[in-house]
């Protein structure tokens, strides 16, 4: 059961701007339609949770808002223009799991991909790169590791140097997909600390969440989702009993004390 | 015919200098390319389009009828690119794997290309000699403007890879990153997977369909052993690829009999025992030697954590224990008992054992470090 | 007809059926290229044992043969557990070192041994008739079609012994293991028979030959059915159709057999692939233009049901919100006017009652993942498909 102590009444920083609007997003796998009619609006300066049960389509909204995946119908604004014009202000952290992470390569060296972006074609990073690099990489505390080679870094470890990489774009809104997924505790209070000092410089941040536990704490802003939206809104105004069970189905207390 | 003759050889004489220097080129351009099929899980890929490349070959032949290695090199990496986007075509449009995309290709191709083949040989007017060596690669064919149409491929590949180093190396870490910092993946993709192809091609004549996709994986699997940066890799997997083309030519050449290519795959294959038992980090020997290492390590800890429960109780640190009551514990042996004696950790009167000032201070250590270990 | 083709059709009927039946559980398995792996790597060990037995058709030719077959397999997996490389990785750094290896023992002792690594690919089944099994006397066919024979015999034997088992191990490896079958034995049990198979059949149709017919016949058969005693009729039909008509072929070309039995394989595959009634590229793509279409339309609809307002439901909406171009907005529009799903009064579209329910049920069925379902329902409403 969610107490109502736990919720965080920090009033969002919300300036009122819509930071990303979705409108009317539907998208299909093998013509199975995973995400249907969605309508987001999500304000600058909010640090929000996408929760919802497995196979609700959460990392897939994030990914084709992203434009990694193609919807059938629907589009996607970042701050009213389309995404493809705005890309240099998204980041993205994509799930642990989906890279090799015995790829040849060492932590100052994934996180300086994060600069690749605004290099564009061809043109190496330079000296100028590089400090952005280890200054991300302090910021999340794996400066000792930075040439460490990425298979060698444990779970936690290897999660930070993605933060890192996504930090290094300077970006104004940030995409996680389950960054709190495999990872200790120290590095869970790292990673919110983070995300909480990037939502007071005004930055927005949607993070991909499955602790339901934990919403009231770290995030001020959360969305329901199961294929459709169930509601979205500030954590303290709708996460509720009502719009859990809605989301989850009767059964929700279960998946709470899991 | 000795080593220094051999060598003396290889600069005076206009064949063997030709051969030399062709396979060692094949061999830096594979070993490099391999490098990239290896990481992005195409090893078998190459397998495949080598084998796809034969009745390219033997079409591009019955059409000019021309024994120029480039004119059929070139129905060589169209069939090749036939090959590579069929399979693509059957993972993506049917419930078929890849495993079995790959093996359908790859014998279907091979087995039209034996037919072409067979029915080529004949053929009365064929001058068709030679497209036999395609099958297991027949370095002494080479010519010397061969060996210029690999070099000229070979730069084309190294200012690719220069070029577009970046984007590659993100694109292999991380795909769909890679898009989202607005990268055409695609063409990103196509590129890789053409130049893979082309270097497979430039390799039929030399190493041969069959065991071309050796020359691709061999040398990158070893160079990946002894490093974890990719420029390293690619790097190492070139110096590999040219080193087994350059021993594999000598002794091939030394001997009768024998096709190169199978002996340049022997040599690679070395190269990767080699770097599989021997490299440093990651190699299965000091794997091993650290494993006993660390439950030797293990076992010496255990002991002194031991002693330390039984000394703890007492004032004086020093006082002596009998060795019996140290018997009844798991971590003990006679040699851990010993090691800690030539680390001053104890002395040994009789049977009786006591800790040094030293070894009292690195039991607690230890100790504590437990204690926090288990919080 | 003469008699010597008769027995070589006949053997290469053998030959097709033998590989089909283990074929078709290594396309089900994704092992695949495991059996190209083996028939390059059998090589090394028929020359030893050519070596020993100085007869290719010798049993424990056959025998050693096999064995290096079991040994790449036994092989590759150990690669794989080491983690040094990826798993296809080890299955192309392991065939072509040990098939190297045979070619070389050939090279060296070109003199001794009577094998040509040529043949060993290829195979040249032209000259089998001539290579006869003399038992006390009296000659009682070609040799290779009683060691096929008698490996096809085996086959099917262990086939009908062990279906129950090879069918739920590699269907649900787990159920298999609790239910107590290991499906370690069962692995390399049929580990086995495919190298016997690869090594039995090389004479015939030469090594790298003998994965298209186990790997050809099997994946066609699978764009037809899923359904495991089927595929493996239809594998064994294949195998045979192609062997005959490859031989045929072959006869009227002058060309190497094997070679033109492959290619039969792959018009066949070529056809099914492009052809299929469910599973085939044409199907495929005309039903994924069909579905891109409804489910569309179901967004359209859906779109509708959530949006009361006017402005979100005129038609030019279409177009501007949900980022459709105008071909595929019409389409739908219309597919949905025909189906009676929507009506259209002043361009300001709304939803039937008939609509309303159809959309209901939809929403209803995929939020609880009972995607199959909509299929079903979409017989029910539709009177016109995208």
């Amino acid at each position: 059961m969610i107490s109502k102590e736990n919720v965080n009444n920090e009033t969002p920083t919300s300036t009122g701007v819509v930071a990303v609007k979705v409108d009317d997003l539907t998208v299909a796998y093998n013509y199975k339609p995973v995400l249907w009619d969605i309508d987001l609006e999500i304000p600058e300066g909010v640090l929000m949770a996408i929760v919802g049960p497995n196979g609700a389509g959460k990392s897939t909204l994030i990914k084709s808002i992203l434009g990694i995946l193609k919807p059938i119908a629907g589009s996607v604004s970042i701050y009213n223009k389309p995404y493809q014009k705005q890309r240099q202000l998204v980041a993205y952290v994509p799930q642990k799991g989906s890279v090799d992470w015995d790829f040849p390569t060492t932590a100052l060296d994934v996180v300086l991909m994060g600069t690749y972006g605004s290099l564009g074609w061809i043109k190496r990073p330079g000296q100028k790169e590089k400090k952005e690099a280890l200054e991300a990489l302090e910021k999340v505390g794996m400066l000792p590791f930075k040439n460490r080679q990425i298979s060698q870094l444990s779970g936690g470890q290897q999660q930070r140097i993605f933060l890192a990489r996504a930090l290094v774009q300077n970006a104004s809104i940030y995409f996680m997909d389950e960054p709190f997924q495999g990872v200790d505790a120290t590095t869970e209070i790292a990673i919110i600390n983070i995300l909480k000092e990037l939502r007071k410089a005004g930055k927005t941040v949607v993070v991909v969440h499955h602790d339901l536990q934990t919403v009231p704490e770290y995030f001020d802003w959360v969305t329901f989702l199961n294929v459709k939206k169930i509601a979205t809104g500030p954590v303290k105004d709708i996460f509720n009993d009502d719009n859990l069970t809605k989301t989850y189905g009767i059964n929700y207390k279960v998946s709470i004390q899991e | 015919m000795d080593v220094t003759e051999y060598i003396k050889l290889v600069f005076t004489d206009y064949t063997l200098r030709t051969i030399t220097l062709g396979t060692a080129i094949l061999g830096a351009v594979t070993g490099m390319l391999g490098s990239f099929a290896v990481l992005r899980k195409q090893s078998l890929l190459g397998d495949a389009i080598s084998h796809a490349a034969l009745p390219g070959i033997a079409i591009a032949f019955l059409l000019t009828g021309a024994k120029n290695s480039n004119i059929l090199l070139l129905g060589a990496l169209i069939s090749g690119l036939i090959g590579t986007f069929w399979i693509r075509g059957i993972v993506k449009k049917t419930h078929l794997k890849s495993d079995t995309a790959l093996g359908l290709i790859l014998s279907l191709f091979f087995g039209f290309g034996m037919l072409l083949l067979t029915f080529i040989q004949k053929q009365p007017n064929a001058n068709q000699a030679g497209l036999d060596k395609y099958l297991f690669g027949q370095a002494a064919t080479l010519l010397e403007s061969d060996v210029w149409m690999m070099a000229i491929v070979t730069g084309i590949c190294l200012s690719v890879l220069l070029l577009f180093w970046k984007e590659f190396k993100i694109l292999l870490f991380d795909a769909d990153y890679t898009k989202t910092l607005g990268f055409h993946t695609k063409f990103i993709d196509i590129l890789i997977t053409s130049f893979i192809v082309l270097a497979i091609v430039l390799g039929l004549q030399t190493v041969g369909v069959v065991l071309m996709s050796a020359m691709l994986l061999a040398p990158a699997a070893a160079a990946r052993q002894w490093t974890n940066s990719l420029s390293m890799m690619v790097l190492l997997a070139a110096i590999f690829g040219a080193f087994s083309g350059v021993f594999g030519t000598a002794i091939s050449a030394s001997q009768n009999n024998l096709s190169t290519g199978p002996v340049i795959v022997i040599v690679a294959s070395v190269f990767v025992l080699v770097s599989f038992i021997f490299s440093p980090t990651r190699g299965l020997l000091f794997k091993q030697i650290r494993f006993i290492k660390n439950r030797r390590d293990l076992q010496l800890h255990k002991t002194l954590a031991f002693m330390y429960n039984i000394v703890e109780s007492h004032e004086n640190i020093s006082h002596p224990h009998a060795i019996k009551i140290l018997n009844n514990f798991q971590g003990y042996t006679k040699s851990t008992l010993q090691k800690l004696v030539r680390k001053n950790y104890v002395t040994i009167d009789g049977n009786m054992w006591s800790f040094t000032e030293e070894g009292f201070k690195a039991a607690t250590n230890l100790y504590n470090q437990q204690i926090n270990n288990n919080e | 007809m003469s008699s010597a083709q008769l027995e070589i059709q006949l053997i290469a009927c053998l030959v097709a059926i033998a590989c089909a039946i283990p074929g078709t559980f290594l396309v089900l398995r994704k092992m695949a290229m495991i059996s190209d792996a083996i028939s390059h790597s059998i090589l090394p060990g028929i020359v030893i044992g050519f070596f020993i037995t100085q007869d290719l058709n010798s049993p424990l030719l056959i025998l050693l043969a096999a064995l290096t077959g079991i040994l790449t397999v036994v092989l590759v997996e150990y690669i794989q557990k080491t983690g040094l490389v990826k798993e296809d990785t080890a299955i192309g750094l392991v065939f072509p070192a040990l098939f190297s290896i045979g070619v070389i023992m050939i090279a060296k002792n070109a003199n001794d041994v009577h094998l040509d690594v040529d043949a060993v690919l290829l195979g040249e089944l032209a000259f089998a008739p001539f290579d006869r099994l003399i038992i006390s006397g009296a000659d009682v066919g070609p040799k290779s079609l009683w060691i096929i024979g008698t490996i096809l015999a085996i086959t099917v034997g262990l086939l009908f012994a062990f279906f129950k088992e090879l069918k739920i191990s590699t269907f649900d490896a787990g159920l298999a293991a609790s239910l107590g079958f290991s499906p370690v034995a069962i692995h390399y049990g049929l580990m086995t028979v495919s190298s016997v198979t690869t090594v039995g059949a090389f004479d015939a149709v030469g090594a790298i030959l003998v994965v298209a017919l186990m790997i050809a016949p099997a994946a066609t058969a699978y764009l037809l059915t899923n359904e495991l005693k089927r595929m493996l009729i239809y594998a064994i039909c294949f195998g045979v159709c192609s062997a005959i008509s490859g031989y045929w072929v072959a006869h009227w070309l002058d060309a190497s057999i094997a070679g033109s039995i492959t290619t039969m394989l792959g018009i066949l595959f070529l056809a099914v692939y492009l052809f299929a009634p469910n599973k085939g590229v044409i199907a495929v793509l005309y039903r994924e233009k069909q579905q891109r279409t409804e489910v569309s339309l179901l967004t359209f609809l859906l779109h509708l049901k959530n949006h009361t307002d006017e402005r979100e439901r005129h038609v030019n909406h279409l177009n501007e919100h949900i980022n459709w171009q105008k071909v595929r907005s019409k389409s739908v529009l219309d597919l949905a006017l025909k189906n009676n799903m929507i009506l259209l009064d002043n361009n300001i579209v709304s939803l039937t009652e008939k609509g309303e329910a159809f959309t209901s049920k939809a929403i209803n069925y995929i939020i609880t993942n009972k995607d199959a379902q909509i299929e079903d329902m979409k017989d029910d409403f539709f009177l016109f498909r995208g």
